[in-house]
């Protein structure tokens, strides 16, 4: 969902309704669309290709793609098993598979284990279960400060945890991800799959959240 | 769950598919970008704190831009001049017009 190219008004872009050109995009902005051009002219890339990939990251793919496999993983034993043990062929079957051939690993939140995912180096994310990453993921902050005092970084998200339960951080890479397969909630026994996918939150399969009760 | 825009601006979005589209089509492995990429987050993350936002993706501008003009496919020259073609193109195309080069 754009705003469009008027997001960043330049300062000799007039503050009126009578621009006399069009409003100027931001210096990074016409830097992409330079090193666009260039390399569509010299046919290293396919613009149509950036549409179909935009499109696909903005409406198709999610945290409903995660979700849903952490609401299956609730519902049916032996897929929580395989998936814990490989994800790969079993997010494969369900038509999730990383585009960059990146390895998906799934660690399962417990009574005494608590998981927290980040990227200490860039910002690396299961994007096909995730979507793109929420700005405080990719923040110095939180990339300093999860690893450091996790504790301290949960209690920020509202998640207090019991003394006895640990905390996991784990270190996502280009070549691993991980998702957080949050504990089921208590009193959701009777409820179906995709009663149980829509408690799920982003955050609590990142790890910085917990599925509640509806 | 809440829906949020994944990109906070249509820059992002163009240079996130730039990225993932030249690495599907073979021009750098996405471990080697990563590592090209943390080293320039973390350069810059020594000066200030980076937001997660607008400074991210500058970073990640950067990073291609610098991988681009190693490996030949865009001249730092080319890429300013295509730079200040795009800038005259929407100075002098009246509002509400289609901007082009030509």
């Amino acid at each position: 969902m754009y705003v469009g190219f008027h997001d960043r008004v330049m300062p000799h872009d007039h503050s009126d309704h009578d621009h006399p050109h069009s409003l100027l995009p931001s210096d990074p902005a016409l830097r992409v669309k330079a090193l666009e051009t260039i390399l569509t002219q010299k046919g290293l890339i396919d613009p149509a290709a950036l549409d179909e990939i935009i499109d696909t990251y903005e409406n198709k793919i999610g945290p409903k793609n995660g979700a849903h496999v952490v609401a299956r993983a609730w519902s049916d034993p032996d897929f929580k098993a395989a998936l814990l043990v490989d994800a790969d062929p079993v997010l494969a079957e369900l038509g999730y598979y990383g585009r960059q051939g990146e390895h998906m690993v799934v660690v399962e939140n417990t009574e005494t284990v608590h998981n927290m995912v980040v990227c200490t180096l860039c910002s690396c994310y299961p994007w096909p279960l995730l979507g793109i990453p929420p700005g405080w993921y990719k923040s110095d902050a939180y990339r300093s400060r999860a690893v450091r005092e996790p504790r301290k970084v949960l209690a920020e998200f509202g998640v207090t945890l019991p003394e006895g339960q640990a905390v996991r951080v784990w270190d996502s890479t280009a070549e691993v991800r991980y998702l957080v397969l949050p504990q089921r909630p208590e009193g959701t026994e009777g409820i179906d799959e995709a009663a149980l996918m829509a408690l799920v939150t982003r955050d609590s399969m990142i790890g910085c959240g917990l599925v509640v009760s509806p | 769950m809440t829906p949020e825009p994944s990109f906070e601006a249509p820059w992002h979005a163009q240079l996130f598919a730039l990225t993932v589209h030249l690495n599907e089509a073979g021009h750098f492995a996405w471990p080697d970008w990563a590592a090209r990429f943390g080293a320039t987050l973390k350069r810059h993350g020594l000066a200030k704190e980076l937001n997660g936002g607008d400074d991210y993706f500058i970073v990640w501008l950067e990073t291609l831009e610098a991988l681009m003009t190693e490996t030949g496919a865009a001249e730092a020259t080319a890429l300013s001049d295509m730079r200040a073609a795009w800038e005259a193109a929407y100075m002098r195309t009246p509002h509400g017009q289609p901007v082009t080069l030509d």
